[in-house]
């Protein structure tokens, strides 16, 4: 029987622990940080590098290449944020880390801070969380009044404080640029890249750091174990434990902070399989932007290798080699009560709504989309429907300033490449009504 | 929008706590402006709504045009140009809630609060809406009632205390009024 890897989880749902920050120290909390202080901060950002992390937040991007990036020549401060935006639909890993064991984060952030001379550290947290930005709001000031956060860290000279800034109900301020640019006190269109790479043109035009919040709490670990051991969990080049969530139709939806587990071991041993009487038809891999995963499909692992759906290992090389991305780890799992277009058309309208509308391909694009969808389940299809989605999603992604265009894209096409067969059955008839969601679907 | 003033003439009075907060905030930045979403969510919490005599105060406080305070309030969901109701109802409608029932739920709410998806009452006592994901989709579906989360409100049970509470802090808004 598979079993979860608890290392950043480790305390956090157990009946002894509670997000205090004696609680925290009586777990040996802040050591890693006053460990780090004794290094040099080149020697950190190594260790960093040597472990393998890759970025948690979505594009698993190395995070010690991130932070090497870092234009540490331009003479302007260096800025650090904590991406808890958390808003990809499906996710819902940060808010556990910042709920539950906010010193974490802390420690994570002042490590980040001292390994990359950071002068000051933001935490970006959605205005759905009002309580976890309260939770890090008084964690702050615990930490600050024991001397780990503020004026001379440690006594160690290193100094640098943390703000915690609250978003407004917006999807896109996830997408780093759009994060700067809402920080700023601006729209939060995202940038274009190049030329505006965080690591040399983010906050304030200075060199600037974005990391997601599970990121930032693995570096605690890295320091802790030092780099090369924490490589050796995980696999080669997939290293550390990640926290995947599941939600939709599995018995026991939940999150689980896993090491190397495949599909059966994860939605079967962990999450209790399907519900009674069903059967798995596709699953979400990274959030709803991810390309689905067709569940009676025929996949290849990341040696080329044939196998089942079963057999794909969960973590980004797992997940890439079977055709879609681990994106934010939210696992959406679906059923063979499920309407596969109701189940696209909900997703589209999420993007539709979220569209910072900077982009025609994506502004307009996602409302077109939402609209077929919506006369496709509304059962006013036309003959031409599916065609004219199939080509209308693919002239979006690759053609906009931020990745979210690809949001259109990839479930669009994907949903259609792989259950062409439900959506040419809809055209013209009338059997996917928007209600049917609350219709046929389980009351728990 | 009322004819924008020029800076340095929107008066505006705030609570003392509110102010104290506003000054807080400005100084926690390397950049004044950084400040402005932070000034929105205190005058909003204070007023309910920004109005425009807020969104020139604000401008004028950061010294900045009040359109650029302006487009903010109408990109960000969270702002709002008109009173919410006291108590303000979120629920989610994206997909692993959808798919646990969001809707129905939604239509059960519409019932029992006598109260349309989209509006806030005239009594001013409630607004209900759906929301887009809120990050808790394992315990969908899910909604957020002021500041609390409430979970699995396909339980019967569950939605009734929702529902209860939703009743308590609007009687409680009446009777304040
Ligand atoms: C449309 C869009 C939305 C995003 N939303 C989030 C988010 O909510 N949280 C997050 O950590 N990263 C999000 N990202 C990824 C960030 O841009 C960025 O890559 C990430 O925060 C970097 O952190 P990491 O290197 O630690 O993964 C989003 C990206 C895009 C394109
Ligand atoms: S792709 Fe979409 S979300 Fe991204 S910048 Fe363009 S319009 Fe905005
Ligand atoms: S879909 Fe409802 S909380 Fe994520």
């Amino acid at each position: 029987m598979a079993a979860e890897r608890k290392i950043l989880l480790q305390h956090a749902d157990e009946a002894y622990y509670s997000p205090g920050i004696l609680n925290y120290l009586a777990q040996g909390g802040y050591e890693g940080l006053k460990k780090a202080l004794k290094q040099k901060p080149e020697d950190l950002r190594q260790e960093v590098l040597r472990s393998g992390l890759r970025g948690r937040g979505g594009a698993g991007f190395s995070c010690g290449l991130k932070w090497s990036l870092v234009d540490r020549k331009s003479g302007k401060p260096i800025y650090l944020i904590c991406n808890c935006d958390e808003s990809e639909p499906g996710t819902f890993k940060d808010r556990q880390l910042v709920h539950k064991d906010p010193h974490q984060v802390i420690e994570g952030m002042m490590i980040a801070a001292y390994a990359n001379d950071v002068v000051q550290a933001f935490i970006y947290i959605r205005e759905e969380m009002p309580l976890g930005a309260k939770i890090l709001q008084g964690a702050i000031e615990e930490a600050r009044s024991m001397g780990f956060v503020g004026e001379n860290i440690c006594h160690s000279g290193f100094s640098c404080d943390i703000v915690v800034h609250r978003g407004a109900g917006a999807y896109i301020c996830g997408e780093e640029t759009g994060l700067i640019e809402s920080m700023e006190g601006k729209r939060p269109y995202p940038r274009i890249k190049p030329p505006y790479f965080p690591a040399v043109l983010g906050l304030y035009q200075c060199p600037t750091i974005v990391n997601n919040v599970e990121t930032l709490c693995n570096i605690v670990h890295i320091v802790r174990l030092g780099g090369e051991a924490y490589a050796r969990i995980g696999r080669h080049g997939n290293t550390g434990t990640r926290i995947w969530c599941v939600s939709g139709m599995v018995q026991n939806p939940g999150y689980f902070e896993i090491e190397t587990l495949t599909m059966k071991e994860l939605l079967y041993d962990l999450c209790g399989g399907p519900l009674p009487g069903r059967k798995f038809t596709g699953i979400i891999p990274g959030g709803a932007s991810m390309k689905i995963l067709k569940v009676d499909d025929n996949f290849r692992n990341r040696d080329g290798r044939a196998i089942g759906f079963e057999d794909i290992i969960i973590d980004f090389d797992g997940i890439q080699a079977a055709g879609s991305m681990s994106g934010s780890a939210g696992m959406i799992v679906l059923d063979d009560s499920v309407n596969i277009i109701e189940a696209l058309a909900n997703i589209i309208a999420f993007f539709a709504h979220e569209t910072c509308g900077q982009c025609t391909p994506c502004r307009e694009g996602s409302y077109w989309a939402r609209n077929i969808l919506a006369r496709m389940c509304s059962g006013g299809a036309r003959e031409e429907d599916v065609a004219l989605l199939y080509d209308l999603a693919g002239n979006i992604g690759g053609r906009t300033v931020c990745p979210m265009g690809y949001s259109i894209t990839w479930p669009v096409r994907s949903y259609i490449d792989k259950f062409r067969d439900q959506f040419e059955a809809n055209a013209g008839s009338n059997t996917c009504g928007v209600e049917s969601f609350s219709e046929r679907l389980i009351e728990k | 929008m009322r004819p924008v003033r020029s800076i340095g003439e929107a008066s505006m009075k705030l609570s003392p706590n509110t102010l104290q907060g506003i000054e807080t905030a400005i100084a926690n930045y390397p950049r004044k402006q950084s400040a402005v979403m932070t000034l929105l969510h205190l005058i909003q919490e204070e007023r309910g709504f920004l109005s425009d005599e807020a969104i020139e105060w604000v401008a004028d406080k950061l010294e900045i045009q009040p359109i650029k305070v302006l487009e903010l309030v109408t990109f960000y969901p969270h702002y709002r140009r008109e009173k919410l109701g006291k108590t303000h109802v979120r629920l989610c409608r994206t997909l692993p809630c959808a798919l646990m029932g969001a809707y129905r739920v939604g239509d059960r709410l519409e019932a029992a609060l006598n109260c349309k998806m989209g509006q806030s009452k005239g009594d001013g006592t409630l607004t209900l809406e759906y929301a887009e994901c809120l990050a808790a989709c394992a315990t969908g579906p899910v909604a957020l009632v002021d500041e609390d989360l409430y979970e699995n409100l396909n339980l019967p049970g569950s939605l009734q205390t929702l529902v209860d509470t939703v009743r308590d802090r609007s009687a409680e808004g009446a009777s304040a009024l």
